[in-house]
């Protein structure tokens, strides 16, 4: 699904302090970071980090508080600037360019959205959204147009006169979301964008963010410290601890695979329905070809393996239908030998990346089990009402 | 012993300030260049004020405190308080002494500003200033005018100069003050979106310093009209001197209207000043 990589970042580390030589050479000896702070009163921002964001996903870092994700976050657009290791976008070396070329990036390639939002108190609304456009010397027509234009992406061009102050915490930050998409730029750099928002007003902008997000396709690096927020909108997470990327992978490796024990505690608590995703639990589906088996099959391998229905599939395991243990017999008995005119053709189903919780009903009032298909419906197995429950459980799962 | 060695030894401080002073007399170009520009100013608010008879300058000055704030009471405050300086016959000295104020408020701005601005920019500048301006502010006036004198003979110009020192403290430190308050996430926000320094200055952090400027210009404005009596002994003319006169003379009428006339114009600089630096942003479109 993404391919390139948009952004690059190698062995990048920055040393808050005077003596970061020392430091430096300390830190390469695999020393912790309280160790280099009471040796040389240097402070470990970022240690050593190495991760590649794909072009069109939303990476999400994610860490407690202290343990360097805004420092990480400035890093790649030099707002800070790195005390070794490198970043590179599109292939460019961002930590080489000079002063004139890293602005030209900023203006054109990279916005920035801030925790505590950072608008302009003196200019309005659309002033502060064409903000970028009036640094990048566009003609006033023509910024106050795309300014409009990315103001009612967020749905706030009746606000437009209005000045920030006089606006909520959720509009505000619709605004710098605004102001940060103005510029049309290629990756988005979002710090704790929404942690300062009430929990509703949060939800709203994950789902508005994730919905921009299908339409644009931009590259995002997301910060927060929530973990249900990164579960939320990340395609992929990295931890952070201490300085370092302890552990990255998708929302699933996270919580089913915490490689150490900082993840585990961070995974405890989290509600499972909401990441767990259809293709986690499901079984090794059972099934007979059109065209090939006949009824006789079907039942016998019913029979066998102790089901009360088997699924239906064509030649290329695209699926047709299900066909019921009860309904074979009969058949048989009554000499039919038309496999088509038994099937059954409503099953339930879903793809893969379905999230438990939505199944949930569907689970409880079906009797044939709901099948699991890829995109070009290929029947690739199947989930019974126990599966997600020992999921839910917190068993079964974390086991495979 | 100690006491020998002390009193003997006597450090050249005075020395130091005379060899200075003669050094800089060494530089007659650049003292007449000085001349000329604030001799250049000041005429030019003389003559500008002088164009206009009396009660339509009134009506202007008025309209324009009224403007300033919104507010009609100011307007009323600036007609009257004008017309009563008019009506004691102190018009023109009234106009040779705003002249004078505004002069030495304009050099101390247009020197002190981005003197403030540099200032709150390097450590280094911060470090040397900020006991500079202590410096400047607690001599006394009167010091000012010896070196003052000197390069400049008597008269508007070296008034206006000793004024300019005098007063340009508050606008200096303020600007710098202002610029240091802007928020941090602010410079930051504009610098992620790829300001250059002077985008920055004038988009970001001028105009969110621009009422702790405002302040330190209204501080320097009543400064530097504390100082029209000392100007007037090195010569400037107007409501100062009328002053001098009358405390020299012993002249109670001459002391208590021409005081009076400074005190209508010290309120009314203050209020207008004030309510230009309190205002609000409009709501426009
Ligand atoms: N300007 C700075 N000077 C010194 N230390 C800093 C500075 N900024 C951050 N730090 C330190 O670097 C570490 C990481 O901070 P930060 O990146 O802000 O973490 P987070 O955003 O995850 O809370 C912390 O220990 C913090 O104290
Ligand atoms: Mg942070």
């Amino acid at each position: 699904m993404f391919m390139k990589a948009k952004i690059k970042v190698s062995r990048l580390t920055k040393i808050y302090g005077r003596q970061t030589k020392q430091a430096l050479s300390l830190l390469s000896q695999g020393k912790s970071k309280e160790e280099i702070l009471k040796e040389t009163g240097c402070t470990i921002g970022v240690n050593q980090v190495d991760f590649e964001v794909r072009e069109g996903e939303i990476f999400v870092i994610m860490g407690l508080s202290g343990s360097g994700k805004s420092t990480l976050i400035r890093l790649i657009n030099r707002l800070i600037e790195p005390t070794s290791g490198s970043v590179y976008v599109d292939g460019e070396e961002i930590t080489k360019l000079n002063p004139e070329r890293l602005r030209n990036v900023r203006r054109k390639k990279m916005s920035m959205v801030f925790q505590k939002f950072a608008l302009f108190p003196h200019r309005t609304v659309l002033e502060n959204v064409a903000f970028g456009l009036e640094i990048q010397k566009k003609a006033k027509e023509e910024r106050y147009q795309k300014a409009m234009d990315a103001l009612r992406l967020v749905g706030l061009q009746d606000y437009a006169s209005q000045f920030p102050h006089q606006l909520s915490g959720g509009m505000q930050q619709r605004v710098g979301l605004a102001r940060a998409l103005a510029n049309d730029p290629d990756v988005l750099l979002m710090d704790e964008a929404f942690s300062a928002l009430d929990p509703l007003i949060k939800k709203d902008m994950q789902d508005e963010l994730l919905e921009l997000q299908g339409r644009m396709k931009k590259t995002i690096v997301f910060i927060t410290h929530d973990l249900d927020e990164a579960l939320r909108i990340g395609d992929r997470i990295g931890l952070m601890k201490d300085g370092s990327i302890v552990q990255l992978g998708t929302p699933e490796e996270i919580l089913m695979k915490p490689n150490n024990e900082y993840v585990q505690r961070f995974v405890e608590g989290v509600d499972f329905s909401k990441v767990i995703t259809a293709s986690r639990v499901m079984k090794r589906a059972e099934s007979i070809t059109l065209g090939k088996d006949g009824i006789r099959v079907a039942l016998k391998r019913m029979k066998n393996l102790g089901l009360s229905s088997i699924f239906v599939v064509d030649r290329n395991k695209r699926l047709v239908g299900a066909i019921t243990a009860e309904k074979a017999a009969a058949a048989i008995q009554s000499g039919s030998e038309d496999l088509e005119s038994l099937l059954e053709k409503n099953v339930p189903q879903t793809d893969m990346d379905t999230p438990l919780y939505e199944l949930f009903e569907e689970a409880a009032v079906t009797t044939i089990p709901i099948a699991v298909v890829d995109h070009e419906r290929r029947l690739r197995g199947v989930i019974v009402r126990g599966a997600i429950l020992a999921a839910l459980s917190g068993n079964g799962v974390r086991k495979t | 012993m100690i006491q020998d060695f002390i009193e003997n030894h006597k450090l050249p401080v005075g020395e130091t300030a005379e060899w200075l002073v003669d050094v800089i007399k060494s530089f007659p170009g650049l003292l007449n260049g000085i001349r000329s520009v604030i001799l250049w100013i000041y005429t030019g608010f003389e003559s500008f004020f002088l164009f206009f008879p009396p009660w339509l300058l009134i009506i202007i000055i008025a309209t324009i405190a009224y403007w300033s704030a919104k507010k009609v009471n100011l307007g009323l405050l600036t007609l009257l308080g004008l017309l009563l300086i008019w009506n004691l016959g102190y018009w023109e000295n009234m106009i040779y002494t705003l002249s004078l104020v505004l002069s030495s408020a304009l050099a101390a701005i247009l020197v002190g500003i981005p003197l403030g601005i540099w200032t709150a920019k390097s450590k280094i500048m911060y470090r040397i200033v900020t006991p500079v301006l202590d410096f400047m502010q607690t001599m006394p006036a009167f010091v000012y005018l010896i070196p003052v004198v000197t390069f400049f003979s008597i008269g508007e110009v070296p008034g206006i100069i000793a004024s300019f020192i005098f007063a340009m403290p508050p606008t200096v430190r303020l600007t710098t003050l202002g610029i240091q308050q802007v928020p941090a996430e602010l410079v930051e926000a504009a610098n992620a979106f790829g300001t250059t320094s002077v985008q920055q200055l004038f988009k970001v952090e001028i105009p969110l310093a621009k009422k702790t400027i405002m302040a330190g210009i209204n501080q320097t404005i009543m400064l530097a009209l504390s100082m029209v009596v000392i100007a007037s002994m090195v010569g400037a003319k107007g409501l100062g001197r009328d002053i001098f006169i009358a405390v020299s003379q012993i002249q109670v009428k001459i002391g208590v209207e021409a005081g009076l006339c400074i005190v209508i114009l010290a309120i009314l600089l203050d209020r207008i000043t004030q309510s230009f630096g309190n205002r609000e942003p409009k709501l426009n479109k």
